[in-house]
């Protein structure tokens, strides 16, 4: 399917909008961003209302008895569509790359193979070449996830020689009075690490505290990520070492709110 | 009696917490040696082919292991040397020693070797009454410090000059507080020089071993390995089965990848290929497999066969650069050890692949392609089949997995602060009495309104609408 254009008439598509746990309870700002501007292309969303959670936090520690109902509930909600939409990174690379605590039946496969992280949605599938409501008048940085780079290849990681892309970057240049800041270690780690974070919390809070200073250091004013979990952790940070800094999900600058 | 099983958490908490000096200087010099990489590997066009011509060829001799190993014995004993079998790390000790103890040598110098650091070597002599001087500095440092090495390439890196300016004080009397790199390191030649000229015996490790030719080869910056092989009359070389190549022509292949990847230099200051004894010499080499051939049969695992040792994957590992590598109370530390030291010891290694974020960065640098990353996982997946997992934990993620497999006992109340109770528990305070997310980071502000409530309220009606045909 090629698409033209910035705006775009209604797709003939089913699109169901997955919205992780952390983003529905902490962050229903990112989750509504990212409803409002798939909208605006034209897309029809569902969001089917069982739903809960993609088995990661478990799988992640190795436990794939206890991810097994997850993941299961998930192909339940989110079978037949045709493209399944998530504002979540690591979420998303965990349903398109792992996800098997469960046998791997045609459905379950089709399943993961139609779930889009959100700026790879934008960039790939709708092709969106501009993003004429968006205004955003700070100096920013990005953060995109390891999991986001390194899983989902939606950047080109620094370690790999190969020429430089970055499509939430490409995406951002788009948004007009929007000033990119680059940083000293564009893609290292903050730590954050799911469980990680509080079992090995010592090496995460140093990792998530250098990641902010490196921010402070090239004068960013809002760090905007695909990925709301690292910017739960990195803003955790930040707000307890009394670092004024402001974190924000790619979709309220693309989407120009809700902020 | 099971061996204690080593926290790698809490001893990285405490080199963190040590002081303001340690742990950031560490990441500095690690994190420039990832970035004297990143220069070195750009400035070659065929890179990421070179990646994986190696893993290929790693790959293949892996998988005709035992044809390429007799090959290899073959060709070194008629070239001269002594060919030794070993299975495990009692067995090669045990051939160093009566190598020695037939020929009365009382003391040895020995260049950096990972295997025989695995087999515990030097403790064993020392207990034997042998002199066991280390012959490259960063592992003499570590020597004197009764310290292992904390790194594979650089094995004192977690230690600053002011450290190693007390170590010495106190072993060879220089000025505690002359911290210059330049004066220690010129103290130390001029005590191990007499010690090299009076050893009986030299060891070596080896990073490859050439099969169609029986010449080893030696990769290091200091040359201290070449004395080792020149100035005494016996050369001991303690040789994995992984280290094997199948022709000359590979090795370019790999002295290309290694120094880069290690420090970003173009090679080693020092290659040197050894082909038979030295005239009137000595030869012995020592071909161990100490567990290596166990890793080969697991399907998951043998991949972390292919790696030559460069640590790049310990360099870029933002994990491992805030905890210095004593934490992995192992032979191999940073994202190798993850890997490596389990098939050692699961119980004892069980804590160390949650040691990692999972951030992929090792997979990306490895240049023989190792899964360093998706190995970790795995290795996480057998921890909790094995029940390896710490109780607290376990019972935190089935009562988390029962809530998410059940979309109205997780929705609940319908409110944000009930949502976010039940991501709480496993999310950020799976530990209330030590409440880790909060020493050093704010809770998050929970929504007044979940996404949830905001479209049932907002949306649904639409969504139904539509659906209507
Ligand atoms: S695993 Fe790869 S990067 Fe790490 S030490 Fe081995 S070869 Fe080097």
């Amino acid at each position: 399917m090629l698409i033209k254009g910035g705006l775009l008439p209604a797709l003939r598509m089913r699109v169901a909008l997955f919205i992780p746990c952390y983003i529905d309870a902490i962050y229903p700002e990112a989750g509504i961003a990212t409803y409002e501007l798939l909208q605006r292309f034209g897309v029809e969303v569902d969001y089917p209302l069982h739903q809960t959670c993609c088995g990661q936090p478990m799988a992640n520690e190795g436990d794939q008895a206890n991810s097994a109902a997850a993941e299961k509930l998930f192909v339940e909600n989110f079978s037949g569509y045709d493209y399944i939409v998530g504002p979540a990174g690591s979420c998303v690379k965990h349903v398109k790359q792992h996800f098997d605590a469960i046998p791997q039946t045609d459905e379950v496969k089709t399943v993961r193979a139609n779930t889009w992280e959100l700026v790879e949605f934008l960039h790939d599938v709708l092709r969106v070449k501009a993003f004429p409501w968006a205004y955003f008048r700070y100096k920013a940085s990005l953060h995109n996830s390891c999991s986001a780079i390194r899983g989902l290849h939606i950047a080109q990681p620094s370690e790999h020689m190969a020429p430089y892309f970055n499509k939430s970057e490409h995406l951002l240049r788009m948004v007009e009075g929007l000033e990119l800041v680059s940083l000293d270690r564009p893609d290292e780690c903050c730590g954050f690490g799911g469980t990680f974070c509080v079992t090995d919390e010592a090496v995460s809070a140093r990792m998530g505290l250098d990641r902010v200073h490196d921010y402070v250091r090239n004068e960013a004013e809002f760090i905007i990520s695909p990925d709301m979990s690292c910017l739960m952790h990195q803003q955790g940070i930040a707000r307890k070492a009394g670092i004024d800094l402001k974190f924000i999900h790619i979709a309220q600058v693309l989407n120009g709110g809700p902020f | 009696m099971a061996a204690k099983r080593v926290d790698p958490a809490a001893n990285a908490a405490a080199f963190i917490d040590q002081d303001d000096i340690h742990e950031p200087a560490h990441d500095r010099n690690l994190w420039a040696a990832r970035m004297k990489r990143d220069a070195a590997a750009k400035a070659i066009p065929e890179w990421e082919d070179l990646r994986t011509i190696a893993s290929l060829i790693k790959e293949h001799t892996l998988t005709h292991l035992d044809k390429y190993l007799e090959q290899f014995e073959a060709n070194a004993i008629k070239r001269g040397a002594k060919v030794y079998w070993a299975r495990d790390a009692a067995e090669h000790n045990q051939h160093v020693w009566n190598i020695l103890n037939e020929r009365k040598i009382s003391s040895i110098i020995k260049s950096k070797s990972m295997l025989q650091e695995e087999c515990g070597m030097t403790q064993f002599l020392e207990t034997r009454g042998i002199t066991v001087t280390e012959s490259d500095l960063g592992e003499r440092i570590q020597q004197l410090d009764n310290q292992p090495p904390s790194h594979i390439v650089m094995p004192a890196i977690h230690k600053t000059a002011a450290d190693i300016a007390q170590i010495f004080s106190k072993a060879i009397g220089t000025d505690p507080n002359n911290t210059d790199p330049h004066y220690l390191n010129e103290a130390m030649r001029q005590d191990a020089r007499k010690r090299f000229l009076e050893a009986g015996a030299g060891m070596t490790g080896a990073n490859f071993a050439i099969a169609e030719t029986g010449t080893f080869v030696v990769c290091t910056n200091e040359g201290n390995a070449d004395i080792g092989a020149a100035v005494p009359r016996v050369h001991i070389a303690s040789i994995g089965i992984e280290k094997i190549l199948p022709k000359v022509e590979d090795l370019g292949v790999f002295i290309r990848l290694l120094s880069r990847s290690a420090l970003g230099t173009l090679a080693t200051q020092y290659t040197s290929h050894f082909s038979g004894p030295r005239k009137g010499g000595e030869l012995h080499i020592i071909i161990t497999d100490n567990g290596r051939s166990k890793r080969l049969g697991m399907d998951d695992f043998w991949h972390s066969l292919k790696c030559i040792r460069c640590g790049a994957c310990m360099n870029t590992c933002p994990v491992y650069r805030r905890s210095g590598g004593l934490s992995y109370g192992a032979t191999y530390s940073g994202p190798i050890g993850i890997i490596l030291d389990p098939t050692f010891d699961e119980s004892k290694y069980s804590e160390l692949p949650y040691h990692s974020t999972l951030c992929g960065s090792c997979t990306e640098v490895c240049p023989v392609k190792i899964d360093i990353s998706d190995q970790i996982l795995r290795w996480r997946k057998v921890m909790a089949e094995k029940k390896f997992l710490p109780i607290s934990r376990r019972l935190a993620f089935s009562a988390a997995g029962k809530i998410f497999e059940r979309p109205n006992l997780f929705h609940g109340a319908e409110t944000a602060a009930s949502a976010a109770l039940k991501i709480t528990p496993h999310f950020l305070l799976y530990n209330r009495a030590l409440n880790p997310w909060g020493r050093h980071r704010e809770l998050p502000h929970f929504a007044k309104q979940t996404f949830r409530e905001w479209f049932i309220q907002n949306k649904q009606q639409n969504q139904e609408d539509k659906q209507q045909p």
